[in-house]
């Protein structure tokens, strides 16, 4: 309790908004006041820009298009999922996965056509916040970041590197970047359209809905889908 | 004739009753018969949700075992809801459940199912069905596993993790905090009220 206060001090001194009176209690969620706050502001940015422009590009751009387009950036990023993968040890995917690039990129006309996982290369999730991850690094605090949403300080170091390693950075000037991140933004946000209404359905409160998901989300990942369970705090034998 | 009638009935008795599916080969039944549904039904695809509920009730809630899930999702708050308030809480959650699934059902193309092969002992009464959906537009799978359990009726799901996400303890810190600000009441009336809200996905179709 003498310790909580201490590092509730700490953190106030150092002028982090930290939600010592949260009354939340997730405790992977000491910032969630301040989360709160940046969440509201992605959904309403969201809602009045992101979705519906979102929405108009599946409207106006026919399925197979938009696949081609989706397979482009996706391709794009096999490359920094491979050294990532390298980083991680797993040497055999990081070669599976610069083999995608290069048989999508050439045959598969600029990533456009996703060949390789036809073949029997499926695509992988990797990035800097997952290799973190597997060297033992703790995903601290959980973090919405205005605009990218949800993150953790892990994740958020992670992303850093990430974009230092985006190769849509060495297409082209400046015009040419920010039409292809506008265009991918775009892309990824109508891939989620049907889940995030999954998500409005299901939530009685979206910030927490979206939170406890992303954090399992993120666990898995790190783990490569086989994470260690759980201790479940289920009630199923009532010893009282 | 009626003899041999009677001698097939004799056989497949027992047979029923000793041979329950197997827990994967119950996944995979009722998906693909689902599956074969949505594939046919036009309203459903055009987003009748209705319709789509209609379908869960009648073919998956009956595999699935609302009480342990609702059970999982409260944690230690279950022990606090008397037996009336438990009955009424695991109604509304699968009411909640359902209407969700009725949202995700009815964005159904053509996505390919794989199904991995089980891994369990014989004598195992809680396992793991994994399968791999593959979405037409992406190139990415998407893991879904059934954590089952053996009852006296047969298999019965408890918990779906799609992605690694499980759709109970994603629950679990929303009815912890209403239960500490609202008690087990007012869990029960947030998912009453959301539950009564017409369906975001119509209402808001622009």
């Amino acid at each position: 309790m003498a310790k909580a206060k201490r590092l509730c001090a700490a953190l106030l001194l150092g002028g982090t908004l930290a939600g010592c009176a949260s009354s939340g209690g997730n405790p992977a969620d000491p910032l969630e006041p301040l989360n709160r706050a940046v969440f509201r502001l992605n959904d309403a940015v969201d809602g009045a820009v992101i979705r519906p422009v979102a929405k108009g590009y599946r409207r106006a751009v026919p399925g197979i298009l938009r696949t081609g387009i989706s397979n482009f950036f996706s391709n794009l990023e096999d490359v920094w999922i491979s050294v990532n993968d390298v980083l991680q040890g797993k040497f055999q995917q990081g070669t599976e996965d610069f083999t995608r690039f290069l048989f999508n990129s050439t045959f598969g006309v600029a990533g456009a056509f996703d060949f390789a996982s036809d073949l029997g290369l499926p695509k992988h999730n990797e990035d800097f916040g997952q290799t973190l991850g597997r060297w033992g690094v703790a995903s601290g605090a959980y973090l919405v970041l205005p605009i990218l949403g949800p993150s953790t300080i892990r994740d958020g170091f992670g992303l850093v590197l990430d974009t230092q390693a985006d190769l849509v950075f060495q297409i082209g000037g400046v015009p040419v970047h920010n039409s292809l991140y506008g265009t991918r933004a775009i892309s990824t946000r109508a891939n989620l359209l049907d889940a995030s209404s999954v998500i409005d359905e299901a939530a009685l409160d979206k910030y927490a809905f979206v939170r406890d998901a992303w954090l399992q989300r993120r666990r898995n990942l790190v783990h490569d889908g086989d994470p260690p369970r759980e201790r479940e705090e289920t009630d199923d034998e009532p010893t009282k | 004739m009626k003899i041999s009638s009677c001698l097939i009935l004799a056989l497949l008795i027992p047979a029923a009753q000793a041979q329950q599916p197997a827990p994967d080969v119950l996944v995979k039944s009722i998906s693909e018969e689902v599956v074969a549904i949505l594939k046919k039904d036009k309203d459903i695809q055009a987003g009748d949700t209705k319709k789509a509920a209609d379908l869960i009730q009648t073919k998956i809630v009956p595999h699935f075992d609302f009480i342990r899930m609702t059970r999982i999702a409260m944690a230690r708050n279950w022990r606090l809801a008397s037996p009336e308030q438990q009955k009424v809480l695991a109604d509304e959650f699968k009411t909640l459940l359902v209407r969700t699934y009725s949202t995700a059902i009815s964005n159904y193309r053509d996505q390919q199912i794989d199904y991995k092969p089980l891994r369990a002992k014989p004598e195992d009464t809680e396992v793991t069905v994994r399968s791999d959906v593959k979405p037409s537009g992406s190139s990415q799978p998407v893991s879904i596993d059934y954590e089952m359990e053996k009852t006296p009726d047969g298999w019965k799901v408890y918990d779906v993790k799609v992605g690694g996400v499980s759709l109970v303890t994603t629950y679990r810190d929303t009815f912890a905090s209403e239960v500490r600000e609202n008690g087990v009441d007012g869990l029960i009336k947030s998912l009453a009220t959301k539950n009564r809200q017409p369906e975001r996905s119509k209402a808001g179709k622009a």
